[in-house]
C-alpha cells in the first residue's frame, strides 16, 4: 500500500515504482503462502532420511516408492477403493444440493405464499446454525435407521436442502433475473413449474455449477461427519484414511503419508483450477446484496 | 429481513375469480418447491434440536434409555470440570486471535488487489485457493509437520535466532499453529471485500480528492463507511465458523487435544465426550451452550452493528 498524502489516491497509484512495489510485495506474499503446498509436494517424493531434515524442498533423489506404497492404501485398502468411496459420497452430495436448494431457491426468489417471510428468515438463521447443535439427535436417527457406517448421514440431507447456505446462493442470483421473463412465460400458458424448469432453471446455470463445485470440494474435504458415521475401513473416505496415519506417525510413513495427501487434495487443485471463475464470484457474491 | 417479513401476504388488490384461482395454484406450487427443504428444516434441523435440548437434560450412553437428571450436565460443565473451561478458553484464545488477523489480512490485500490492474484475476485466485484447502485433512498434517520440532518453522526461526522448538509440542504454541492455519485462509473474505470495494462509487474518491482529502483520510470516510456491511457480513461469518474449528485442532493433537489440553478445542472436547466417552447428554449439553454463545454473541454483533454498519441505499429488498 502505497501512502501518498498530498496527491491524489489514482494519480499516486498510476506511478510505476508504486505498482512495481505493490506487485514485488504480493508475489512474495504469495511465495510465502504457496510454501506449505510446495513443501507437500515435495516431501511426498523424499526418502525417509530426509523429510524433517532441511528446509530444502528438492529431494537428494526422487523416492517414488512413496506412491506405490501409498498407492497400497491404508487398513488393506486400496487407494483406488477409498478414491471411490470419496468420490461416491461427493457427487451423491452434489446431486442432492443441485436438485433439493434449486427448488427450494425458487419458491423464495420467484413465488409469493403465506410463510415466505419468516421461513425464510429461518433458512437464513439456519446458515448461522452450529452444526453440533443438532448432531447428536441426527446420529441417533440415522442410528435408528440403521445408516450409521453407510453413505447416506452424508448424502440423504443434501436431498433435503440442509445446506441453507446454497439456497441462499442461488436465491441472490434468482432475484437477479428479470421479472419480464416469467410474466412472459405466463402469457404463453406457462405454470410455475414450466416456467422453474424452461425458464429460470437454464438460466441459473451459472450458479449451480458454483453450488455443484463447492459441495464437491467441501464435501470430499470434510473430516468431522466422515469421522463419526464411518467406522469400517472397507467405507472409509481417503480424508479419512489419513487420520490412520495421524494415529501412528512414524518418520518413516511421511512420505507415503503425504503421497496419500497429495492424492486426497488432487481433485481440489484440478476443480479449482478448471472453475476459479464460479468459485471466485460465487464466493464475491454470496457477501453482496441483501 | 424486515422488508420481507413485514409484508402482508394478502395485500395484493383485490383479483377477479380467475386471477385468484391462479394464485391459489401458484401457492400450491411454492410448497411443492419447498417441500424438500420444509422435510428437511423439520426432520433433520427443528426436531434434532428439540431433541438436543431434551437430551441435555439427561444421562444418556447410546444404549439404555435416557435418564433424566435435570440441569446435573449443566452444573457439572460450569462448576466440576476443568476441562470444559479449558476448551472454552481455548477456543476463545483462537477466535480472538485467528478471527481478527485474517479479516485484517484479508481487507489490506484486497485494498492492495482492487488498484492492480494487470495479473488481478491470477492474483485473486492464488490469494482465494487456500480458502479450499485449507479445510482438509491433508493441509492439516502439513501443518503439523512444519511446526513440529526441527519442521521447517522450527528449522527458519533457529535459524534467525528465535529458539521456541517444535510449537505442536508447546502448550500455548500449539493453538497458535492452529490459529495461523485459518489466517492462512483469509482469502475466502478478501474475495467478499475486493467485491465490495468495486461497487463503491469512484465519484466519491474523485470528490474527496478534489477537496483534498488524504489517502488515509479517504480510507476512512469512504472505503470503511461504505464497506461496513461486507465486513460485518465476513465477521458475522468467520466468527461462527471459527467457533466450531474441529479438524486442524484433530491433526495437530493426533485427536487428543494435546499437548497438556492446549489444543482441546470446544467442538473436539464436545466429540471426546459424546463419541469416545458416550456421554450423549453431556454433550448434548455441551452443544447447547456452543448455540446460546454463538446466539449471544451473534445479537451482539448485531446490537453493536446499528452504531457502526452504515447502509447507502435501504431500498432493495433486504435478505438478511
Amino acid at each position: 500500500m502505497t501512502t501518498a498524502p498530498i496527491t491524489t489516491a489514482p494519480a499516486a497509484r498510476r506511478r510505476p515504482t508504486g505498482r512495481i512495489v505493490l506487485h514485488i510485495c504480493l508475489i512474495a506474499m504469495l511465495l510465502v503462502m504457496l510454501y506449505p503446498l510446495a513443501w507437500l509436494l515435495a516431501t511426498s517424493f523424499k526418502p525417509a532420511d530426509e523429510v524433517i531434515a532441511s528446509l530444502k524442498l528438492l529431494p537428494s533423489h526422487f523416492e517414488w516408492g512413496n506412491y506405490s506404497t501409498a498407492l497400497d492404501g491404508v487398513n488393506e485398502v486400496s487407494v483406488g477403493r477409498l478414491l471411490w468411496n470419496s468420490l461416491l459420497i461427493a457427487c451423491g452430495a452434489v446431486l442432492g444440493n443441485v436438485i433439493s436448494c434449486s427448488l427450494a431457491a425458487y419458491a423464495f426468489a420467484r413465488l409469493r405464499f403465506r410463510m415466505r417471510g419468516p421461513l425464510f428468515a429461518f433458512m437464513i438463521a439456519t446458515i448461522m446454525l452450529p452444526h453440533h447443535a443438532i448432531l447428536i439427535p441426527q446420529y441417533i436417527i440415522f442410528n435408528q435407521l440403521g445408516m450409521v457406517n453407510t453413505y447416506w448421514p452424508m448424502i440423504l440431507p443434501k436431498f433435503l436442502a440442509t445446506d441453507a447456505f446454497f439456497v441462499f446462493l442461488i436465491v441472490q442470483f434468482m432475484r437477479g433475473l428479470p421479472r419480464e421473463l416469467e410474466e412472459a412465460a405466463r402469457i404463453d400458458g406457462c405454470g410455475p413449474f414450466r416456467s422453474f424448469f424452461s425458464v429460470i432453471l437454464p438460466l441459473t446455470r451459472p450458479a449451480l455449477i458454483t453450488t455443484a463445485i463447492f459441495t464437491f470440494i467441501w464435501t470430499w474435504n470434510d473430516f468431522f461427519t466422515q469421522l463419526i458415521y464411518l467406522f469400517e475401513p472397507e467405507k472409509f473416505t481417503l480424508t479419512l484414511a489419513l487420520r490412520s496415519f495421524v494415529d501412528a506417525s512414524s518418520q518413516s510413513a511421511f512420505g507415503p503419508m503425504f503421497a496419500m495427501s497429495v492424492f486426497a487434495l488432487l481433485p481440489i487443485v484440478l476443480f479449482f483450477l478448471a472453475f476459479q471463475r464460479f468459485l471466485v464470484e460465487g464466493m464475491a457474491s454470496s457477501g453482496l446484496k441483501g | 429481513m424486515t422488508a420481507t417479513a413485514t409484508r402482508p401476504p394478502d395485500a395484493a388488490p383485490p383479483a377477479t375469480g380467475g386471477k385468484r384461482a391462479a394464485k391459489r395454484e401458484r401457492q400450491g406450487a411454492a410448497w411443492v418447491f419447498l417441500s424438500p427443504w420444509v422435510l428437511g428444516a423439520a426432520v433433520l434441523t427443528l426436531l434434532p434440536m428439540a431433541v438436543s435440548l431434551y437430551l441435555s437434560f439427561t444421562d444418556y450412553d447410546m444404549f439404555d434409555a435416557p435418564r433424566w437428571i435435570g440441569f446435573r450436565n449443566y452444573t457439572q460443565m460450569f462448576t466440576e470440570d476443568p476441562r470444559y473451561w479449558r476448551s472454552v478458553i481455548t477456543t476463545l484464545t483462537y477466535v480472538v486471535i485467528a478471527v481478527p488477523l485474517q479479516l485484517l489480512l484479508a481487507l489490506a490485500v484486497a485494498i492492495a488487489l482492487k488498484s492492480v490492474k494487470r495479473g488481478k484475476g491470477f492474483y485473486r485466485s492464488a490469494f482465494y485457493a487456500p480458502s479450499l484447502l485449507g479445510a482438509s485433512m491433508s493441509i492439516a498434517l502439513v501443518w503439523r509437520a512444519i511446526f513440529n520440532d526441527g519442521g521447517s518453522v522450527d528449522n527458519l526461526l533457529s535459524g534467525m535466532g528465535i529458539d521456541i522448538g517444535g510449537w505442536i509440542n508447546k502448550p500455548g504454541w500449539a493453538i497458535l499453529s492452529v490459529a495461523l492455519l485459518t489466517i492462512w485462509q483469509f482469502g475466502a473474505p478478501m474475495v467478499i471485500f475486493l467485491a465490495g470495494l468495486q461497487q463503491i462509487p469512484a465519484e466519491l474518491y474523485e470528490a474527496a480528492a478534489v477537496d483534498g482529502a488524504s489517502w488515509w483520510r479517504q480510507f476512512r470516510s469512504i472505503t470503511i463507511p461504505m464497506l461496513s456491511p461486507v465486513l460485518f457480513f465476513n465477521l458475522v461469518l468467520q466468527m461462527i465458523q471459527a467457533f466450531q474449528v474441529f479438524t486442524p485442532a484433530f491433526a495437530v493433537s493426533a485427536g487428543k487435544g494435546g499437548p497438556a489440553d492446549s489444543t482441546l478445542v470446544y467442538t473436539l472436547y464436545l466429540y471426546d465426550r459424546g463419541f469416545t466417552a458416550s456421554h450423549m447428554g453431556y454433550a448434548s449439553a455441551m452443544a447447547w451452550a456452543l448455540l446460546l454463545a454463538i446466539g449471544v454473541v451473534t445479537a451482539v454483533l448485531f446490537r453493536t452493528s446499528r452504531a457502526w454498519v452504515f447502509y447507502a441505499n435501504d431500498n432493495n429488498e433486504g435478505a438478511r
